[in-house]
């Protein structure tokens, strides 16, 4: 029996006794209020990831269904509280201290109130702990104290801890809210049957429920419910803020601390909320997901403070109107009680899962602070502090921003209970400090985090592209070895018929080695090209054109069309062939500089060499007499022809040089011209940049003309120019390019939904109008894109 | 005589102990690399932008541990110039304007209607938070992306757009409480009368 065996109970360092008012909202009982018409669902209600919607817009949902998945470990799906329709699912008030908006779903309640079909469990005992574990985590139970973890990740946090203690937290130590006593005072008999499903999944040795000593009949009430079980303790403490912290709590109950930065679970504790133990009552032994909660209504400025049972979801406003809000009294609305909660911006916003008090107070009641004065150093705030930190220290470093400092005076085991702020008598806001540099820090740790990420994906990044490289030139060379094998192999073929039938008529034959030389790439005349293209294309033209009428060969259009394209053809080739014929009877004959006949040389010696080896393995290990003879020959022929080679070939060097000096001049005066035209957009006006311009363009052209000269003092046949507009893009025709862009996009959907139309049989006016309209749009953007472009080329 | 033989002797020996011992520790502890151009990288931002004038921020670690001016990074802004200070013990220098100026976080947003599917922007991103394909639709990865500009430029139909990251609850900080509430009361009564 708990009051036959009282336990031995601890204190806690500092803790205040801030004024209760606890008793206003306690006269009522659990009231229910009326439907609200809409409820705005959170998709975050909890710690963790966002919830995903799993409705559509327009859906009609029953209470109880699922209408947003858990998307990750730590997370929380959301039920629908009632029966109606989902109507929107976007950002919407929420109850924040940033006022600002978060993702929900909306759903106008249609009044049935008609439940989906429920899973209730009779005998949960004959299911495994990791069985209910699903089950809770299915019914979206996080904490309903006001952290709001996910309550099944929270009973697993530390798989490997043998947990043997569980904490119920009944203190509810904040003044003013009562959600929790009355929970215990009326809803005893589901709490400990709560207790019992955690006793099975837990299988802790003692259970212990710390209730303040302020709450007599909600003592009593738990102690005729726990009964006669010898596992399960109530235990009674004075009354003092903040008992109900949940390292504050353990450390009354069994006197052990929670390390700084771990969990209850890392000493084999964990601490739970009466609230969340009637969810998880509600979503076993009924089968109900989490979708109602006890919220205490009050304040001042209510004419009927009470607890209510609401949905979650529920508008703030609908409550406070049934709680009798006197909006003229009404000076700040508070979420939470008075020392840990938030002023609320927006009466519009929902309750949610972990919204455990509403407080509407008056002027007199939550007085706006006082200004704050410099810190005495009287050091009052040190002897409240719960957690033994230095809250005189943490404010200075907070005001220096010293981060570094801050972490090390263990900011973070800060609960924010706010007694530092509430004995100051400089009436400095000290948690509103310690919040801020706290979330500064979580910036920044993200922000580490971030740019280290990016890094390693830059880094990532660079590897791959190296490595794509590298791909590319080992591809490319193993390209070029085989083409050049290739190509020695089929000249070697093709000397060997031109040397013992010279007189043979090898131009009128047209052998295959001067087609290959016709083809080589400098030996295609840009005209040719062309030629070469328009023979393709027509040829392309034609198959398509067969292709389709063999699909449908009723198509007496393509029939005519045949013939022509036939004829287009055999034009085409007909050109490109005579077109290469000329080449192919002219170019070879007569190498018309020093370099061809450099490369000739070459391909001679490579040749005869290729050959002398082909000999030298037909001949084998003995070679015969004749052979040898054979032998001796050819590798005199491939010396010579050797020799004859590097003289001409380092000829051509210099002149080549050159060139290249005379190209690179050119780039940079080039370059420097841009440079300064730059800046000279830049300030117009600067005499000494336009004179400098003019030396610069000066030197531009003198280097034009060099280049010139060194081209045509090359040996080397000039490279095709192809001429590309390198002259960056402007404003305007940039503009008029997207535009004719867009235009032609709009019109192809206009055409594409006209045919839509008169698939649908419906209407097709409208779409037709649009046609019309995308068409005028798109001919006007290609007229002034045309004219924009003439009016470029006559300048 | 003997006495001074003994101390040079002894000296002679202790020398080349402790030189043995220098030497085996130079070899056996020797550190790969360059730490203190880790530890700079490790400072920057990271945003790969080069509007330092380096491609990349690595370059720029290197250029600094080569004695560069500390002040070249806008994306990292004073706090980065500050740690970079605190590091290599140098002085603290005002923002080189040369190089841009402090905006806040950035993400590029392809507005996608306009998007031809060029994939040039996708060339343009240092760490790879731009999906697509030719012809297809891109999108940035706001997660990944570091606000560098860099994919800007190259679009041929400027349909790319640097927004400022939103506040949302989750990254929403609070403030920490306004200087201007350190004043004393009876200024403050005097000040509201």
């Amino acid at each position: 029996m708990s009051a036959a065996s009282p336990i031995r109970i601890w204190d806690i360092p500092g803790g205040i006794h801030p004024a209760e008012n606890k008793h206003q909202s306690t006269q009522h009982g659990i009231e229910t209020p009326p439907l609200p018409k809409q409820l705005i669902l959170p998709l975050q209600q909890h710690l963790g990831a966002r919830a995903e919607p799993a409705v559509q817009i327009g859906e009609r949902v029953l209470k109880g269904q699922l209408i947003a998945e858990a998307s990750g470990m730590i997370s929380c799906p959301l039920h629908a509280p009632t029966s109606g329709t989902v109507t929107a699912i976007g950002p919407a008030p929420y109850p924040h201290a940033s006022g600002l908006e978060e993702w929900a779903i909306t759903l106008e309640v249609d009044g049935q109130d008609e439940w989906t079909e429920l899973a209730p469990i009779t005998n949960y005992r004959l299911l495994e702990a990791a069985t209910l574990l699903e089950v809770i985590r299915q019914a979206g139970i996080s904490g309903l104290g006001g952290a709001g973890f996910p309550t099944s990740v929270k009973l697993k946090a530390r798989p490997e801890q043998k947990i043997h203690t569980l904490i119920i937290n009944g203190t509810e130590c904040e003044p003013y809210i009562t959600a929790d006593d009355s929970a215990m005072r009326y809803r005893a008999e589901q709490i400990v049957a709560g207790i019992e499903i955690l006793q099975h999944i837990l299988h802790p040795e003692q259970v212990l429920i710390g209730i303040e000593d302020n709450k007599p009949e909600a003592i009593a009430a738990m102690r005729a419910a726990v009964g006669e079980r010898s596992a399960m303790q109530v235990v009674v403490f004075p009354t003092k803020y903040p008992s109900g912290g949940e390292k504050q709590l353990i450390q009354i109950l069994t006197g052990k601390e929670v390390p700084s930065g771990g969990l209850p679970a890392d000493i084999g504790m964990v601490c739970q909320n009466i609230g969340t133990l009637l969810a998880i009552h509600d979503a076993v032994l009924l089968g109900q997901p989490l979708i109602k909660r006890i919220t205490t209504l009050t304040g001042d400025a209510l004419s009927h403070p009470t607890n209510v049972e609401a949905l979650i979801g529920t508008p703030i406003s609908h409550l406070l109107t049934f709680a009798g809000l006197q909006p003229e009294r009404l000076y700040r609305l508070v979420i939470g009680g008075p020392m840990m909660g938030f002023t609320l911006q927006s009466t519009a916003a929902p309750i949610i899962k972990t919204t455990n008090c509403l407080l509407a107070g008056t002027q007199d009641e939550l007085p706006p602070p006082p200004p704050a004065q410099p810190c005495i150093r009287c050091g009052l705030c040190a002897e409240a502090c719960p957690a033994e930190l230095l809250p005189q220290q943490l404010h200075f470093f907070a005001l220096g921003k010293d981060y570094d400092q801050l972490k090390r005076q263990n900011l973070f085991d800060c609960i924010e209970c706010g007694a530092c702020s509430y004995v100051c008598p400089s009436s400095i806001p000290l948690v509103q400090y310690y919040r801020a540099a706290k979330s500064d820090i979580r910036a920044l740790d993200l922000q580490q985090h971030k740019s280290d990420h990016s890094k390693q994906r830059f880094e990532h990044r660079q590897e791959r592209l190296q490595r794509e490289a590298e791909q590319k030139e080992r591809d490319r060379q193993a390209r070029a070895e085989k083409a050049a094998r290739l190509k020695a192999a089929k000249e070697a073929e093709a000397a060997k018929p031109s040397t013992e039938s010279a007189n043979s008529d090898s131009a009128s034959a047209e052998p295959d080695v001067a087609r290959l030389q016709a083809q080589k790439p400098s030996g295609l005349s840009p005209e040719q090209k062309q030629l070469k293209i328009a023979a393709a294309t027509a040829q392309m033209a034609l198959k398509k054109a067969n292709k389709q009428l063999a699909a449908n060969p009723d198509n007496t259009d393509l029939q005519a069309q045949i013939p022509e394209l036939e004829q287009a053809a055999r034009d085409a080739q007909e050109a490109f062939d005579k077109a290469q014929g000329e080449v192919a009877t002219q170019p070879t004959a007569e190498p018309s500089a020093g370099a061809d006949d450099a490369k000739k040389l070459k391909i001679e010696a490579a040749m005869l060499r290729a050959n002398l080896k082909k000999a030298e393995r037909a001949a084998g290990e003995n070679p015969s007499a004749e052979q040898q003879a054979e032998l001796a020959k050819l590798r005199e022929e491939a010396e010579a022809a050797e020799a004859r080679v590097p003289a001409t070939a380092t000829a051509k060097k210099p002149v080549d040089e050159n060139l290249k000096k005379a190209k690179l001049d050119l780039a940079m005066a080039r370059a420097a011209v841009k440079q300064t035209e730059r800046e000279l957009a830049n300030n117009p006006e600067d005499a000494a940049l336009q004179a400098q311009l003019a030396t610069q363009q000066h030197s531009f052209s003198a280097a034009e003309q060099a280049l010139h000269e060194a081209e045509n003092n090359s040996p080397i046949p000039p490279p095709e120019r192809h001429k590309v507009d390198k002259k960056p893009v402007d404003e305007t025709l940039r503009e008029l390019k997207t535009n004719l862009a867009t235009s032609k996009a709009d019109f192809k959907r206009a055409e594409r939904e006209l045919q839509a139309a008169k698939d649908a049989d419906t209407d097709t006016a409208p779409a037709q109008e649009q046609l019309t309209a995308s068409r005028a749009k798109l001919d006007a953007a290609a007229k002034a894109f045309a004219d924009y472009m003439a009016s470029k080329e006559t300048d | 005589m003997s006495m001074i033989l003994t101390a040079v002797l002894v000296l002679l020996g202790l020398a080349l102990i402790f030189g043995a011992i220098l030497g085996y520790a130079a070899i056996r502890f020797k550190v790969e690399g360059d730490p203190i151009v880790d530890q700079i990288n490790d400072v920057l931002p990271q945003t790969q932008c080069g509007q330092c004038g380096h491609p990349g921020c690595k370059p720029y670690a290197e250029g600094i541990a080569n004695g560069e001016p500390i002040n070249k990074c806008p994306p990292g802004g004073e706090s980065t110039i500050q740690a970079l200070a605190d590091l290599l013990d140098v002085e603290v220098l005002p923002l080189d304007a040369e190089h841009g100026e402090e905006k806040p976080k950035m993400v590029a947003y392809i507005r996608e209607a306009e998007c031809i599917g060029c994939t040039k922007c996708i060339q343009a991103c240092p760490v790879d938070a731009i999906l697509g394909a030719a012809k297809q639709m891109h999108t940035v990865i706001t997660d990944e992306c570091t606000g560098c500009d860099l994919c800007v430029e190259p679009c041929p139909v400027d349909c790319i757009d640097m927004l400022p990251l939103p506040t949302t609850p989750q990254n929403w900080k609070w403030d920490f409480p306004l200087p201007g509430a350190a004043v004393i009361a009876t200024d403050a009564q005097r000040g509201a009368a």
